[in-house]
């Protein structure tokens, strides 16, 4: 998968639970999810568990820890998808 | 960790505690009741003389116990002096068919949907006490020691 294709499919994951329709259209590899899209802590998780189901991986606390902005999200994927 | 050792870890008193008591609990699910006493506050002004319980007290009624208690048992290994619960609701889905007046008691029923990363989601019911249901519902919330 390419990094294009790959934030394409996190946005489509994320769409539902942003808060700041500018930082999501804008969205790129530096977007953070609780300071530019303004994501509250409990839609984390829902992406977190989607993501676990778009792509067909398990996440654990360390990666959730981790997981603050897209750049982050698309390294963790790659990186349990590589796996 | 018994019920009465959970509703004491609750973090509501009078007049905004709505569990009266647990009828059962497990890592999956829970069952706990309450009677809305003929003198609670929000009566006199929930209807002008014509006192109904809101539907936000009985959704509060809800997440006590679907949700808090439930969670409060989830977490119960890390509870110690120092680390209490902390909890916040953070979304809640209610749909309600019967009204509950002052006096009647409900009986709360929840089942665990997911709890990880410390979210905890419930598929949670109300019963009046002749089984009839009175509001169902999926409520939300983030709970950690």
């Amino acid at each position: 998968m390419t990094n294009n294709e790959l934030i394409e499919k996190l946005k489509g994951i994320i769409a539902p639970y942003i808060q700041d329709e500018a930082a999501f259209e804008n969205l790129n590899e530096d977007t953070d999810f609780v300071k530019d899209l303004k994501i509250n802590s409990a839609n984390l998780v829902d992406i977190i568990l989607d993501i676990e189901d778009e792509f067909d991986i398990r996440l654990e606390n360390e990666d959730m820890e981790k997981m603050l902005d897209v750049k982050s999200a698309m390294a963790i994927v790659n990186a349990k998808l590589d796996a | 960790m018994n019920p009465e050792q959970i509703i004491s870890l609750l973090p509501y008193q009078n007049p905004f505690l709505f569990v009266d008591g647990i009828n059962q609990i497990s890592e999956d699910g829970i069952k706990g009741h309450y009677t809305f006493k003929p003198d609670e506050f929000f009566y006199e002004g929930h209807f002008k003389n014509n006192p109904i319980t809101p539907g936000v007290i009985l959704t509060e009624c809800m997440a006590q116990i679907g949700l808090v208690c439930l969670g409060i048992y989830l977490i119960k290994d890390e509870l110690n002096s120092e680390n209490q619960p902390q909890i916040a609701l953070t979304s809640n889905q209610v749909d309600f068919y019967l009204t509950v007046l002052p006096g009647e008691k409900v009986t709360v029923t929840s089942e665990k949907e997911v709890f990880r990363f410390n979210k905890l989601k419930c598929k949670v019911k109300m019963l009046n006490e002749k089984g009839e249901l009175i509001a169902r519902g999926l409520i939300s919330g983030m709970m950690k020691a």
